[in-house]
């Protein structure tokens, strides 16, 4: 069955329904305290509300439609499970080949660079933040994951180009796995994470078992935008350098080091429309203040994590076959 | 009706029994060849702005549509350039074709290129699990096998060694090991009946012939005549990446040499 364009135009009228629903009943309460941006961002909030809304439902309606057209994926998919293995253990064994410390690195380098960056902030510049160690370091944890995930995958496709030249793969398998592989990198840096919480005595909250949730938003999102650059990159190299740049520049717009109140108020709605300074907040919020996350920090993290994968997906399936021209 | 057209018929018949497990269908392959590469943004606005995006179209395959049946060995034949290897990849899946199709049924084992995903910095025991999980094995599969790839290969004393210590012919090797290490449905070769020295070579020959005589329907891209009348029971000939011709080898061959 295909999707026409009146099956679409009822699709858009039924999301917009479910949105001015959700808007009307769900508890104002609920909605309104978003941490990331207090009291404004009214406009951006309509946008990720709508998203999520169309973007799981969407995915249903693939799924409906197209449930006989996903089988051969997955077959593929698990047929390919080792190969995704392999690559996983080569990304880690060939990144800590030659260094006598090995993998304890992934567990040193934020450690070290919350050290630097403690000093400095903390002497320089002086925010009022409580437990800095741990506000900076849960920070740097998710920013890092997604500047590493997004970067290596980036690449992904032309370093593959060997292997998509030679024998037929799944395309997708080549940022999967680089994704996977930061994600695994995350994993061990939430040891050093629990490491500062334990000797800098910052309180323990049991919000923390929620830890997985942010992980696995932004994991969506870094894999969803780790496929659309490395799609893109295969016909425009340049956009690896462009892209060093913007990461540089997301830096400084997301609330690592710094306390999102600093920002003036008439420039909130720029934390509201980042994706990771909500990744940051819900992170932030499990582990540092004990807060359980509401409805709408969770249906903003989703949506934005469901719209990266789908535009991700998306360019990437539509170009992938054309990969192996370019390389 | 004479005696040599029924023999023909006789003969038609037969290989209608057989099953087409390799079909293609006026596949077409189109290449975009830039005349200068554009790989940046930069470059591609500069001529786009002075309308220079020029593309030189290159059919690399057009309109080609034939059958291979079930254990048969079929031959394509052809000069440089005249599309072979370029068919081999269309077929074996790393092309997709710009129009047409192609169905295979059955699993295919591609000794096209090989060694996909070797890496020299890595041990000949990383290699060959990760190029045979390039190639869909499962890891119960390879773990199995392992031995029986190595034996074959004979580098059971460089297990541990990085290939980049490695000669090529023992590169070679691994890879063919890990290539035919299955017993496919459908095998397609592109030249490389033989790598290494010349008892290896003979130890490939042995194994390809193994694998004819169990039923494997093989695919083989040959410059050689000598190779194609020895083994094909058919051929193709490609010219300019359409097919000139396409019959029983001897046919053929005499028209490729007639060339």
């Amino acid at each position: 069955m295909r999707i026409n364009k009146k099956w679409l135009l009822l699709f858009m009228i039924l999301c917009g329904v479910c949105a001015a629903l959700i808007w009307r009943y769900v508890p104002y309460s609920a909605i309104a305290e978003d941490p990331a941006a207090p009291g404004r961002g009214y406009i951006a909030k309509v946008l990720f509300l709508g998203a999520s809304v169309s973007g799981v439902m969407l995915s249903a309606l693939f799924l409906v439609l197209r449930r006989t057209v996903l089988l051969p994926y997955i077959e593929t998919f698990s047929r390919y499970r080792f190969l995704l293995w392999q690559l996983i253990q080569r990304d880690f064994k060939s990144k800590y080949k030659r260094s006598v410390l090995g993998v304890l690195w992934t567990l040193l380098n934020p450690l070290l660079t919350m050290i630097v960056l403690t000093i400095v902030f903390s002497n320089l510049f002086r925010f009022d933040i409580p437990n800095f160690p741990v506000y900076l370091l849960s920070g740097q944890i998710v920013f890092g994951f997604f500047s590493e995930a997004t970067n290596t995958s980036m690449v992904s496709v032309i370093a593959g180009g060997g292997m998509i030249k030679k024998v037929y793969i799944p395309k997708y398998i080549l940022p999967l796995s680089r994704v996977l592989s930061s994600l695994v990198n995350l994993l061990l840096s939430l040891l050093a994470f629990l490491l500062v919480i334990w000797i800098t005595r910052a309180p323990m909250y049991w919000t923390i078992v929620l830890l997985p949730i942010p992980l696995f938003y932004v994991f969506l999102f870094s894999l969803g935008v780790g496929m659309l650059l490395s799609a893109a990159t295969v016909f425009f190299r340049d956009l690896s350098y462009l892209y060093g740049i913007v990461l540089t520049a997301w830096t400084y717009l997301t609330p690592i080091f710094y306390p999102a109140t600093i920002i003036p108020e008439n420039l909130r709605f720029i934390l509201a429309l980042n994706p990771l300074a909500h990744f940051i907040q819900y992170f932030r919020n499990v582990t540092l203040y004990g807060i359980l996350p509401n409805l709408w920090q969770n249906i903003v993290c989703l949506s934005c994590g469901c719209v990266a994968l789908l535009l991700g997906t998306y360019v990437f399936m539509r170009n992938q076959d054309q990969f192996i021209l370019y390389i | 009706m004479n005696s040599a057209e029924k023999q023909e018929n006789l003969e038609r018949q037969e290989n209608q029994e057989k099953r087409a497990v390799i079909q293609v269908r006026n596949v077409s392959m189109l290449f975009n060849l830039n005349k200068e590469r554009i790989d940046s943004l930069k470059e591609y606005v500069i001529k786009f702005l002075r309308r220079q995006l020029f593309f030189t179209e290159f059919w690399a395959l057009s309109d080609v549509s034939f059958e291979v049946l079930q254990g048969e060995v079929f031959g394509i034949l052809g000069l440089n350039g005249a599309g072979k290897s370029t068919l081999l990849k269309v077929i074996a899946g790393v092309y997709k074709p710009t129009r047409g199709r192609v169905l295979i049924e059955g699993a295919v084992a591609p000794l096209i290129e090989l060694g996909a995903g070797f890496d020299l910095e890595f041990t000949a025991r990383e290699n060959v699990f990760m190029n045979g999980a390039m190639l869909g094995h499962s890891s119960k599969y390879m773990l199995e096998r392992y031995q029986e790839i190595m034996d074959f290969a004979d580098l059971w004393e460089f297990e541990n060694v990085p290939l980049k210590n490695f000669s090529s012919g023992m590169v070679g090797r691994l890879g063919f090991a890990i290539a035919t290490s299955v017993q496919p449905d459908i095998l397609i070769a592109d030249e490389i009946l033989g790598v290494g020295d010349f008892k290896f070579q003979a130890r490939c020959e042995d194994r390809i012939r193994n694998m004819i005589q169990n039923g494997t329907t093989v695919l083989l891209v040959s410059h050689s005549i000598e190779t194609v009348k020895s083994m094909c029971s058919r051929a193709l000939l490609m010219e300019k990446g359409r097919v000139a011709a396409y019959g029983d080898t001897e046919d053929i061959c005499a028209l490729y040499e007639s060339r």
